[in-house]
Parts: C-alpha cells; sequence; structure tokens
C-alpha cells in the first residue's frame, strides 16, 4: 500500500479524505460526499460553470487549461451524444497521484465525473485507467456499483429527471494514450495513435460525438469547488492558479511523497522544508519539476512559486505535478539517456520527427554514455531536438524534444566529462552512494 | 494461423473461455455506444485467464465485436501490456524509469536477474518466474516500485525484494 505522508504546510481538499475509508460510500456520505452534486441539479449548468470558473482551477493532466472554460466550449445543441471522460491514464514519469486518488477517493471522482456531465449535458461518463492499475479499477468498479444501488446513477439520479451512466475500464500499457485524442481512440478499441485538431474534442470528440476529457485530479477537485465555493477556492491558490495541486514529490528528497499544498507554493520550501531536504545531507544538483517532460532547474532556479505560470516563466513547465529531486551523485547524461530511452519506447511511430527522433537521440546518448561519445555529438543532440519541437502530430514529439535541450544546456560540462572515450565519470561515485 | 484466416474462426455460439468470463464478454459488449470499444478490456481479461492472447482468443474475440482477426492483431500489437506468448505464473515487472532510477530501480532489477538466473522478458525453467523491465508505473514517490502481476510492491530493497519472491514462491507451491 502506497505510504501516505503529511506535512502542516500541506491544504487537504482533494486528499482530504485519503486513509478515511471514504471507498465506502456511506463513509463518503458522511464526509460531505455527493452533497455538490445535488446542489448542481438543483442550481443547474450555468451555475456550475460559473463557480468552475470563479474557482481558477486549471486541469492537472499536464497543460493548464482552465477547467471552466473547457466545459464551456461544449455546444449547448448536439445531434450526436455528448460524453464526459476522465483521465487517469497517468503514465508521465515522475507522477503517481491519481493512484491515490483513485486508491482513497473513488467517489470524488464519480461525482466530479457526474457534476462535469450536469453542466455540459452529457449522460454518459467514462473513466480509464491505466492498465497497470487494474487493482484501482477494481475499487473503482465497486465505487460505481454501489452509486448505482443507491440511486445516484442510472436514470433518474438523486430522484431527479437527469440520467448519468458511468463505465469505467483500463488501458494495456501505452503512455501515448494519456493524450486525449489517442485516449478516445484507445476508448474506441483502437490503437492509440492521436487525431488531428481541430476538431477539438469539446465539439468533435468519443464517437463524434462532444466531448469533456479532463484529468483524474481535476475531476475529484469538483465537487470541493461547488462546496467551498469557487471564490474560496481560488483564493487558496496563486494568481490565476486556483486551488491545491498534489505534487508527487519523489527521487533523492529525503521524504519522497504526495503533498497537497496551494497553487504557488515555493519550489525550494517543498523540497527543503516539506520534503525534508535532499536525502542524507548531500548537495543537490537538479530538480525536475513537472513530470519526466518538463524542463530540468538548477537549484539556482528552483526559488520560484510552482503555478502553471511561474514555472513557465523560468523556462519550464508545471505539468503534472511530478518532482523529481536529483542529487549531487546524478550523471545527467545517464539520467537524460533515461528519459529519452522512454520516449523512444512510447512514441506512437505515427510522424517521422518523434519516430525517427526518438530513436536517434536514444542512439547517440547511448553511446555516448557508454564512452563512445565525440564532441560534435553534443550539438547534434541539441540540434536534433531542437528540430523535433513543434514539428510533430502531438506533443508527444515536444515532451521528448524539450528535456533534453535543457538537459545538453544546463549540463554540457557533464556531456564534455563523457568525451574522449571516457565512459561515465560518474559511475564510482553512484556505486559508493549505494554501498 | 494466418492474418485474415476466417476458416479457423471458432463455430458462432461456441466459445473458448470459462461459462464466467463469456458471460462476461456477453455483457461487455452491451455495455458501450459501439461494440468494439470493448476490445481492450476483452483482449486484457482473456489475457488474465489463459494467461496470453492465444490465436484462438484473438478469433474468438474478433467474432464477438464483428471484427476481423487482423484488426485485433492490430490492436494488440500496440499495448505492452497485452502478449501472445506464455509467461511465468509470476512476471516481475521492475520499474527503472527515472524516479526508480534515483532509488535504485536499476539495482533491483539486476538483483532480480542475479536471483532468478535469468534476463529481461525470460521466464525460469520451472515457469514460476518471469522478469521485465517496465516503464513507470505510476509509484514514483515509493520507488523503487515493482509490479508482481497486478500487484504492487513498494520501497523495495535487495533484500526485501529476496522476501517478495520468496513469498510468492511458497505461495506458489501451496
Ligand atoms: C503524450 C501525452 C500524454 C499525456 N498523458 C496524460 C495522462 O496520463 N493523464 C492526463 O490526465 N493527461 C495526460 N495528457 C494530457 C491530456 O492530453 C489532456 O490535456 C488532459 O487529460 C486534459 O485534462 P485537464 O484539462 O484536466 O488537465 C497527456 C498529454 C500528452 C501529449
Ligand atoms: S509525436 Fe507523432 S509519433 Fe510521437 S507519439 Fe505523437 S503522433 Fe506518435
Ligand atoms: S518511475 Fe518508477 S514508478 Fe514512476
Amino acid at each position: 500500500m502506497p505510504r501516505l505522508v503529511s506535512h502542516p504546510d500541506e491544504v487537504k481538499v482533494v486528499s482530504r479524505r485519503f486513509g478515511r475509508g471514504a471507498t465506502n460510500i456511506d463513509r463518503y456520505i458522511e464526509l460531505d460526499g455527493y452533497k455538490a452534486v445535488r446542489q448542481a441539479i438543483e442550481k443547474g449548468p450555468e451555475w456550475i460553470i460559473a463557480e468552475m470558473k470563479a474557482s481558477n482551477l486549471r486541469g492537472r493532466g499536464g497543460a493548464g487549461f482552465p477547467t471552466g472554460m473547457k466545459w464551456s466550449f461544449v455546444p449547448k445543441q448536439s445531434e450526436k451524444p455528448k460524453y464526459v471522460l476522465v483521465n487517469g491514464d497517468e503514465s508521465e514519469p515522475g507522477t503517481c497521484k491519481d493512484h491515490l486518488i483513485f486508491l482513497h477517493d473513488p467517489h470524488a471522482v464519480i461525482e466530479g465525473c457526474i457534476v462535469a456531465g450536469l453542466a455540459v449535458g452529457a449522460k454518459t461518463g467514462f473513466i480509464y485507467l491505466r492498465g497497470e492499475y487494474r487493482y484501482l479499477l477494481t475499487i473503482m468498479e465497486k465505487a460505481i456499483a454501489d452509486a448505482y444501488a443507491k440511486g445516484f446513477l442510472g436514470k433518474g439520479i438523486f430522484g431527479s429527471n437527469f440520467d448519468f451512466e458511468i463505465i469505467s475500464q483500463t488501458g494495456a500499457g501505452a503512455y501515448e494514450v494519456g493524450e486525449e485524442s489517442a485516449l478516445m481512440e484507445s476508448l474506441e478499441g483502437k490503437r492509440g495513435i492521436p487525431r488531428i485538431r481541430p476538431p477539438f474534442p469539446a465539439v468533435v470528440g468519443l464517437y463524434g460525438g462532444p466531448t469533456v476529457i479532463n484529468n483524474a485530479e481535476t475531476i475529484a477537485s469538483v465537487s470541493h469547488i461547488l462546496n467551498m465555493g469557487g471564490e474560496a477556492y481560488a483564493k487558496i491558490g496563486s494568481n490565476r492558479n486556483g486551488g491545491t495541486r498534489l505534487f508527487c514529490i519523489s527521487g533523492h528528497a529525503e521524504r519522497p511523497g504526495v503533498y497537497e499544498l496551494p497553487m504557488g507554493y515555493n519550489l525550494k520550501k517543498m523540497i527543503y522544508e516539506v520534503a525534508g531536504g535532499v536525502r542524507g545531507g548531500r548537495q543537490l544538483k537538479a530538480v525536475v519539476p513537472g513530470g519526466s517532460s518538463t524542463p530540468v532547474l538548477l537549484p539556482s532556479e528552483i526559488d520560484i512559486g510552482m503555478d502553471f505560470d511561474q514555472v513557465g516563466k523560468a523556462g519550464s513547465m508545471l505539468g503534472s505535478g511530478g518532482v523529481v529531486v536529483l542529487d549531487e551523485t546524478v550523471c545527467m547524461v545517464e539520467f537524460a539517456l533515461r528519459t529519452i530511452q522512454f520516449y523512444q519506447h512510447e512514441s506512437c511511430g505515427w510522424c517521422i520527427p518523434c519516430r525517427e527522433g526518438t530513436d536517434w537521440l536514444k542512439k547517440t546518448l547511448t553511446r555516448f554514455h557508454a564512452g563512445g561519445g565525440e564532441a560534435k555529438d553534443i550539438d547534434h543532440i541539441q540540434y536534433l531536438a531542437e528540430n523535433m519541437l513543434g514539428r510533430t502530430f502531438c506533443p508527444l514529439g515536444d515532451a521528448a524534444a524539450m528535456p533534453t535541450i535543457a538537459f545538453v544546456k544546463k549540463f554540457r560540462q557533464e556531456f564534455e566529462d563523457h568525451l574522449n572515450g571516457k565512459p561515465c565519470p560518474y559511475a564510482k561515485q553512484q556505486e559508493l552512494t549505494l554501498a | 494461423m494466418s492474418l485474415t484466416s476466417i476458416a479457423e474462426n471458432p463455430k458462432p455460439g461456441s466459445t473458448i473461455f470459462s461459462p464466467e468470463l463469456a458471460a462476461r464478454f456477453d455483457k461487455l459488449v452491451t455495455l458501450y455506444p459501439r461494440r468494439r470499444s470493448a476490445l481492450i478490456p476483452m483482449l486484457l481479461y482473456a489475457q488474465d485467464e489463459i494467461g496470453y492472447v492465444s490465436d484462438a482468443a484473438i478469433a474468438e474475440i474478433g467474432q464477438r465485436l464483428d471484427i476481423t482477426v487482423l484488426d485485433v492483431r492490430n490492436v494488440l500489437t500496440y499495448y505492452s501490456m497485452l502478449r501472445t506468448k506464455p509467461v511465468g505464473k509470476y512476471n516481475v515487472q521492475v520499474c527503472t524509469n527515472i524516479s526508480c532510477m534515483l532509488r535504485g530501480g536499476q539495482e533491483i532489477l539486476a538483483h532480480c536477474k542475479d536471483r532468478l538466473g535469468i534476463g529481461h522478458k525470460e521466464t525460469t525453467p520451472d515457469g514460476l518466474f518471469s522478469l521485465e523491465e517496465v516503464e513507470c508505473i505510476g509509484a514514483c514517490s515509493w520507488a523503487p516500485a515493482v509490479q508482481v502481476n497486478y500487484d504492487f510492491h513498494e520501497e523495495l530493497t535487495p533484500e526485501s525484494m529476496d522476501a517478495l519472491l520468496d513469498e510468492y514462491r511458497s505461495k506458489a507451491s501451496q
């Protein structure tokens, strides 16, 4: 069972029911569950969307798109049925927050999904978990069955004249399927190859119908927003970045774990105070602030607020909330190699810059790390990555290129240290730390 | 069997799956707005029952969804968890992605290779264990993490990894 952590600076909104038995529907109700959805039925879609807009909630899947605005893009009238799709594919390395939501608070996902449905006029919601999360699907399925039994799902939910169905399933192992259009393909029983946009999913999505796609944490935030009011939720966070976020701290932190902190919380403080600093009192070498696809930050760059705008200004991205801490023992060439290995493995192969680019980067970095690097390789790596940017069919290509560029730019010296047939000069150091 | 073979498809009404799974499939295909949406869950459940996705399973699933064997294979080969060959009773999947790597994931993998005497995607001669190096499994804050079949194990050390393998070994002999 994943270990739960806590820290006095945490503001528990999405995580407030973690570890409190809320998988049980009665317990969930006792802990203010299924209150927001009743209010939403009473007050209607305009009210829901107004509250969501006021909350300044921005999508927790990675891109940080304002949720209220996304919902308002769904056309009111549609010949085809509309859908809500909860993205629980959670596969960005460094990210494990949706894992805890499904494990501890599945009803919050159901409740948020129903509210999203009420807001946009959808009658069916899908909850798609990554294939590795089978045990969480079991929990989710039980929660859904319990909600049906109480009349919270199905025909005439909560005694109203609204109907809402939820279907949950898993994928079968594919990072790319977390990308919204590939996700829809997968749900339609196909390979996870992304779709061209426009049209955007809000207009033409699943089975051709208008579709709202949101990350599981985004959806799990919805009922709390309606309960406390959009403005109150917005106030917890920073400018234009409402509320809290589950930050998954991993790597060389003294106390890794998933902590819920206000948006805009200082990154340095997050590492040194919340997560107890760098393990064994070692020196910090770098931080990957938002999952493996976000450009690495140097220790001198981490005195920033963790919200979409401030991390963006610092040249990286808030991404999926995965904060990876690297201490002085890490070989950045090896780290860059492991990162690109992942993207090479996960590239769906549809477009050439990504399929060939990730493959060449992996090959070059493998040779480089093994001691076969030449001086011109360093520029080649950067040149290649820069030429992938913006030239791929979906953002996975960028996700592979951006961190690579940052590794080379910020740690060029370490790349140079690998030249002249020297295999990784850091290997010895690492052996010492693992002993 | 050839990719587009129809002749070898099972007769309608007959099934290679257990009655429970066949009943589950009957329901699954009616759940979605389009039958084909049930494809990935069906492949997973078939694999759970048989141990892998066999030719016969592919044929029957294709027939149940009214799509060709080629359609099924096309999807099957995309997803890394789906396999067309048997693996050991316990499939040990070691994450070596960044968060796990920083916490000794690669050492856990090397340790498993050593203890089990097998490499990536190999199976022990007794058929008990298979080993696989995998990408991030969503347990990064509790690294290094390993999944054995569908079960997660977090914060492992070489010692606790040994204990875990022993646990599965004794589970198998019960
Ligand atoms: C390659 C790739 C993988 C992605 N994986 C995920 C994922 O696992 N989970 C997720 O919620 N969003 C993922 N996204 C983002 C989704 O495309 C989409 O923006 C998101 O689910 C929208 O939800 P939000 O507005 O609530 O953030 C991924 C995007 C890309 C390009
Ligand atoms: S960038 Fe191209 S090849 Fe890479 S995952 Fe997206 S569509 Fe597939
Ligand atoms: S990196 Fe190993 S579980 Fe995420």
